[in-house]
């Protein structure tokens, strides 16, 4: 689906949200207060839909992780409640929380890989607890590894990895059961921005296969390259949900990222109107 | 089933020593119980077949008639609790008796035979031996007894032999099973302290599994199965070392020593499967107490 067509359909959901189609991840009022008294969380409502690519921006300590932490059901909501595929998060018991967990794919900023296991084994663990049979290990794992770039490292140890291979491994572990949904928690928060690219297009694509994506990140260029739809979390309440939106303020949105993030030669960046971001440096030979 | 046994032996490999700790405690506790399961049956047999002898001699009066026998005897049989058996022996078949046994001493006796007709009373239960001298000769409030018939001269038992057995064996019994708790506690905690090591060890991939959605019985299962085959192992070890100790020890003497062919002892074969899944009972409980305070899935 070209990019334009998805801004066009962004767009008229935007003009009449009485015709959505049922959204993937619904928040309806969500507060979480943690037992310590801090507020993570304030009536905080919005509504993804399925196979859209959203940024989840705020300072630290802002509710990005507390978001991310609701939807894989690790904390109980407060108040409120969240829909995922229409599923009350809050009616799924302690019993089915592993089963909700396999439509889920999750991605963190420590990669969270097994030291002493090969990048096969990793990715072939997430199949083998849940249940999987060799025979599908066998055909999925090099599959994933293959669509993540990894082919040629199969048989490496975390250790000998750079970070953004390891994070790759993490995507591909996370993306090898092809989940519907995929959470990405600071995917690019240890990484380069050059690296960081490179996860960036890893997850666009897995978007543009259909997987709805949301990460939380606070690396504003990535943010205002991309130009995706941005919610924006700070001291606990949701205060901007733009599409195509910047990481801070509003700014004309990037073709040739798109271009890039498709994979297809970058034609020379052009100047932002803001000076002396790095980022921009790094793009502009 | 592969991948938890998979689990399992690695992470023992990844932990020898704690794993070695776990498995030497396992192996010292069912050592004591392997040796003191039969000796405290030994001792319970020996004791309970004094117990069987203890008896309640009722001795009539010399001048007793056969009018008397009968009036006692029929009292004994009818009218008194706790009686079991009660056998008569005449004046004269004690003093064969006597004779018999003790053939030096009564031969040199003149004639004359000094022991009086007896009622052997055995009580319903060897514990009641002494309520039944009670009731046969109540004791008065000055402490002298008065039987329960003017023909009766006296009624005794062994009493303090009887107390003393008793005792001992209570006291055997009871310190046995103290120490048999005691051990089994220690080995509960540390096969629940490897395994506690274990989860440690590998909270990281227990991390990843709870993140990509594996239940938790599958969280569990390499864990108990850890605690299980350590278990397992020390029991095996401590069986073996039963095994050599009997065959090389045991068996010569017991041609020498009754107590060791006492009956009541159980077959070393079932003895065996008994400690066996004593040792894997006690690592079950172990990995359990473990993961369920350490392992919050």
């Amino acid at each position: 689906m070209a990019i334009t067509e998805r801004h066009v359909r962004a767009r008229n959901r935007a003009a009449a949200p009485q015709d959505r189609a049922p959204a993937v991840i619904e928040f309806r009022g969500v507060s979480k207060t943690y037992a310590s008294g801090d507020r993570g969380l304030e009536e905080a409502t919005f509504a993804v839909e399925r196979g859209e690519f959203v940024f989840l921006v705020g300072q630290t300590g802002s509710g990005k992780s507390t978001i991310m932490r609701l939807l894989i059901k690790e904390h109980e909501v407060s108040s409120g409640t969240i829909n995922v595929a229409g599923k009350d998060l809050t009616a799924i018991t302690r019993k089915e929380v592993p089963y909700y967990r396999r439509n889920l794919g999750v991605v963190f900023q420590d990669f969270k890989l097994l030291p002493n296991r090969t990048v096969y084994d990793n990715v072939a663990y997430a199949l083998q607890v849940t249940g999987h049979k060799r025979k599908e290990i066998r055909a999925k794992v090099p599959d994933i590894l293959r669509l993540t770039g990894l082919s040629l490292k199969l048989h490496s140890y975390p250790d000998q990895l750079s970070g953004g291979e390891q994070q790759r491994v993490a995507v591909a572990r996370a993306f090898v059961n092809h989940p519907p949904l995929l959470l990405a928690d600071e995917p690019t928060g240890n990484l380069d921005p050059e690296t960081s690219i490179g996860i960036m297009q890893l997850l666009y694509r897995i978007n543009r296969t259909g997987t709805t994506v949301i990460v939380a990140t606070h690396d504003n260029a990535m943010v205002d390259r991309m130009r995706r739809r941005v919610i924006e979390v700070s001291q606990g309440r949701i205060i901007r949900d733009e599409h195509g939106g910047g990481y801070s303020t509003a700014e004309e949105n990037t073709a040739e990222f798109g271009l890039l993030m498709r994979g297809e030669p970058a034609p020379a960046p052009r100047r932002l109107s803001s000076p002396g971001d790095f980022f921009d440096d790094a793009f502009k030979d | 089933m592969g991948f938890f046994l998979k689990e399992a032996v690695r992470s023992v490999q990844r932990n020898p020593i704690p794993s070695f700790a776990a498995t030497a405690s396992i192996l010292v506790t069912v050592l004591v119980l392997g040796i003191f399961i039969p000796i405290t049956q030994a001792t319970t047999g020996a004791a309970n077949e004094v117990r069987d002898k203890v008896l309640v001699n009722v001795y009539l009066k010399a001048n007793a008639s056969k009018a008397d026998q009968n009036r006692v005897a029929a009292k004994l049989r009818e009218d008194t609790e706790y009686v079991g058996k009660v056998a008569f022996v005449s004046k004269e078949a004690a003093f064969k008796e006597q004779k018999t046994d003790y053939p030096e001493y009564y031969s040199e006796l003149l004639g004359s035979n000094p022991l009086p007709d007896t009622f052997r009373v055995t009580p319903d239960n060897p514990d009641n031996a002494l309520k039944l001298r009670d009731t046969i000769a109540p004791a008065t409030a000055t402490g002298a007894r008065s039987a329960i018939d003017p023909a009766i001269d006296t009624v005794k038992n062994r009493k303090d032999d009887t107390q003393n057995i008793l005792f001992i064996t209570r006291v055997v019994k009871w310190a046995m099973a103290l120490l048999a708790a005691l051990l089994i506690v220690a080995s509960v905690l540390l096969i629940s302290n490897t395994i506690r090591l274990s989860l440690f060890a590998r909270r990281r991939e227990v991390e990843v599994m709870k993140l990509v959605g594996a239940t938790d019985w599958f969280i569990r299962w390499p864990f108990v199965i850890e605690g299980v085959m350590l278990g397992a192992l020390g029991g095996l070890l401590a069986v073996l070392s039963l095994t050599v100790g009997k065959v090389a020890f045991v068996d010569p003497l017991v041609s020498d020593f009754a107590l060791l062919r006492a009956p009541e002892t159980m077959q070393f074969g079932l003895l065996a499967v008994v400690l066996l899944g004593a040792s894997v009972a006690v690592s079950a409980m172990g990995s359990g107490l473990s993961l369920r305070r350490f392992l919050k899935v």
